[in-house]
């Protein structure tokens, strides 16, 4: 930790600022709604805020507007990605005991059928004389996509920030891409989700990825609406040991909220690998090998 | 070419008219439209609660529908066996034969196509496609090759049909009102002069060339969409010839069948002959053989070396759970036939019959066999999920609707030779003719 730089401590400035920013006007009934939306007139009730400068000012309340909690993306700007980043995850083995806090808080927050996960944690095993682990499992946002390489439409793009996304919009529902994935990360929605009706009328967003659609493939997307906000996703802030950790690979940062590591240092000095890497799918997300754990295999057993 | 009609011509023109139905045929039929009517219900409930309603998840995510589909385009290389590789070389006997084998290519690769609708999850954005269609994916090259290949097999029928609609629309009398308006829109302009028959002959020239690459090319396609992912089962590098032999084995077999059942119901004993039989039941010893070799490349090599991504795929196919069904499979649609087949006796009309049934049996097996074994099989452990996504087994609906599709195309087969002559009359006057002169 002592060997922080000045950008990264910029990276996480920015990351907690915005948080705090965001948490003052992210709720849905804002109070500062005027009563009378459209041409609102002076109602002579004042309020006191801070402004950026730091100087209290004084307002008329029928002036307030809400800022909306994120500027409207279009589909071609969702396409494109966010200029300038190349985003990676690294997943640390040796601390994950198979808690699945990750899992439900992903399953959670995107509205996912009962009973679907993007994210799974796996026991792995090697060979039958190599110790076991927990592998917390996400999609590998490939560099050489095969799930892109074979959608027929378009549907599932690789974006240049490298997040590789779902148009459920677009989906003919042909599942070639879940077929293609060697990871085996694609979910299909088989029926209607079963979500409340208020995010089922929403506009689907490639980046929110709700409302999960009938009929279309679904799958771990890296959560760019929050990435957007200067914010880690879930599974990052959901893991209550520091296994997964989040950042820019043109930043050469990651973290996973509480440490933050060179990424380049972390790989090297940690001899982190990709899965499967001899299928040439040059996934985004690194592992780092079960070696001095914090938990025994069997702790995490219990979550089974 | 009307007055040069002798006697003999004449009995073969009245022997192979088109006739109506008789009540066997007409309970055919009335079975066939039974079960695409179960079909299209079982579709609408397909339509309404989405794919749950089939057996299909999110590991076994392809099942009877694409097994169906490959299928489908495997009996459709027949066409292009018989009409195009036997006529290019310079083999005659096989004139009877060919628009039968056209017409059953022609009709399972419309169901192709419709089945690959069919497994779609949304088959209201299949505009999509055209829209945003990308040239690097597979499904695209499949959507092209099978409009190519639609487009070159209906051609070639009805290139070759236009003397013989010609023949029906000399006698309009026989023929009900609405067949004669069919035949007069689709062959009106038909007068069998020199300069007809000059474009004729060169057209069906080009599509006999033609349609051999644009057939090698759905098969291939076809083994592609298996063998661009990164699956176990799935990696064989002869993958193409395997389906492609494989395919002109069962193509072959559905003809024989056909022969033997047009030959029963329209008493052809005379043009379909016991020497057609004999001759194609040496194609079908020869294309089993082969596809006997290409199975051993596929699984056998494989299995030799038991890679460990492949260890449980080849297990369970060969050994365990499939394993029954396997090589029931090889058995009656590879060796069986190949032990009926060498002997003389074999190749007699009957026992081809039931040989082609096996192989056609044998072969729709074997393609079942190619697509959820190896989905089954993923890199990494199936771990918490829903008991029923370890396992495929396909529902009612799924039956139904494959049902269906298989009905189709006998419909599209058997009213076909309600309305044209199922064997080439003039193509069979015209060789008669030449070896008089000779």
């Amino acid at each position: 930790m002592e060997t922080n730089n000045t950008s990264r401590k910029e990276f996480l400035t920015s990351l907690v600022a915005s948080g705090l920013a965001l948490a003052g006007c992210s709720t849905k009934k804002n109070p500062f709604q005027p009563a009378g939306a459209g041409a609102p007139a002076a109602s002579g009730e004042k309020v006191k805020l801070l402004s950026v400068d730091g100087d209290i000012i004084e307002v008329d309340r029928a002036y307030l507007k809400p800022i909306p909690e994120m500027p409207f993306v279009s589909n071609l700007e969702e396409r494109k990605g966010i200029p300038g980043k190349k985003f990676v995850m690294v997943i640390d083995l040796a601390r994950c005991k198979n808690l699945k806090k990750c899992e439900i808080v992903c399953n959670k927050m995107h509205h996912l059928h009962s009973g679907v996960s993007w994210l799974k944690i796996y026991p792995m095993q090697a060979g039958e004389h190599t110790a076991p682990y927990w592998q917390p499992t996400t999609c590998m946002h490939c560099d050489h996509p095969p799930c892109v390489k074979v959608c027929p439409v378009d549907a599932t793009f690789k974006r240049q920030d490298g997040i590789v996304l779902i148009d459920a919009n677009r989906c003919v529902g042909c599942r070639f891409c879940m077929a293609a994935c060697p990871y085996s990360i694609r979910v299909f929605n088989w029926e209607n989700p079963d979500i409340p009706e208020e995010l089922c009328e929403q506009e689907y967003s490639c980046e929110t990825s709700i409302p999960q659609k009938k009929g279309t493939v679904g799958k771990c997307d890296f959560c760019p609406d929050l990435i957007r906000k200067s914010e880690l996703p879930h599974c990052v802030t959901a893991c209550p040991n520091g296994t997964f950790y989040f950042g820019d690979l043109n930043e050469d940062v990651v973290t996973n909220g509480a440490e933050t590591f060179r990424f380049s240092d972390l790989i090297r000095d940690k001899a982190g690998y990709q899965l499967m890497e001899d299928l040439g799918t040059h996934p985004s997300v690194y592992f780092l090998p079960p070696v001095n754990r914090n938990f025994s295999f069997e702790n995490g057993l219990e979550n089974e | 070419m009307e007055q040069k009609l002798s006697a003999a011509d004449e009995k073969i023109i009245s022997d192979l008219l088109p006739k109506k139905f008789n009540r066997q045929g007409y309970v055919w039929i009335g079975i066939l439209l039974a079960i695409c009517a179960v079909g299209v219900f079982a579709y609408y409930r397909q339509i309404r609660y989405g794919l749950v309603v089939t057996g299909l998840r999110d590991y076994a995510l392809w099942g009877l529908y694409i097994s169906n589909f490959v299928y489908f385009v495997a009996v459709s290389l027949v066409g292009s066996l018989i009409a195009a590789v036997l006529r290019l070389s310079g083999v005659k006997w096989a004139t009877p034969i060919t628009r039968i084998s056209e017409i059953i290519a022609f009709a399972a690769i419309v169901f192709a196509g419709i089945s690959i609708m069919l497994d779609m999850g949304r088959p209201d954005r299949f505009y999509n496609l055209f829209i945003y269609g990308r040239l690097q994916s597979p499904i695209i090259w499949d959507v092209l090759v099978i409009v190519t290949y639609l487009c070159f097999s209906f051609i070639l029928i009805y290139i070759p049909l236009l003397p013989d609609i010609r023949l029906m629309l000399n006698h309009p009398e026989k023929n009900p009102k609405f067949l004669n308006k069919i035949y007069s829109f689709f062959g009106e302009f038909w007068h069998g002069t020199e300069e007809q028959k000059a474009i004729r002959n060169k057209a069906v020239g080009v599509l006999t060339i033609g349609i051999v690459p644009a057939a090698f090319c759905i098969i291939s396609v076809d083994a592609w969409l298996f063998a661009t992912t990164y699956r176990p089962g799935w990696d064989a590098t002869s993958s193409e010839a395997y389906f492609i032999s494989g395919a002109f084995l069962v193509g072959c077999g559905s003809v024989v069948v056909a022969m033997y059942v047009f030959r029963k119901y329209y008493g052809l004993e005379k043009y379909l002959t016991d020497s057609h039989f004999d001759k194609m039941g040496k194609i079908l010893a020869l294309l089993a053989v082969l596809y006997v070799y290409f199975n051993i490349t596929e699984y056998m090599i494989p299995f030799f070396k038991l890679k460990n991504s492949e260890e449980a795929y080849l297990n369970s196919l060969l050994l365990g759970h499939f394993a029954p069904v396997f090589w029931f499979a090889i058995l009656i649609g590879m060796i069986i036939p190949i032990c009926i087949l060498v002997f003389k006796k074999g190749r007699t009309p009957l026992p081809m019959f039931i040989t082609g049934i096996m192989v056609v049996i044998g072969a729709w097996i074997k393609r079942y066999l190619i697509v959820p074994p190896t989905l089954l099989h993923p890199f990494l452990p199936m771990h918490n999920v829903p008991k029923n996504y370890t396992t495929y087994v396909p529902t009612w609906e799924e039956w139904a609707i494959s049902m269906a599709t298989i009905a189709g195309t006998l419909l599209i087969v058997t009213l076909f030779t309600r309305i044209f002559p199922i064997i080439p009359i003039n193509e069979l006057i015209e060789e008669r003719h030449e070896k008089d002169n000779q």
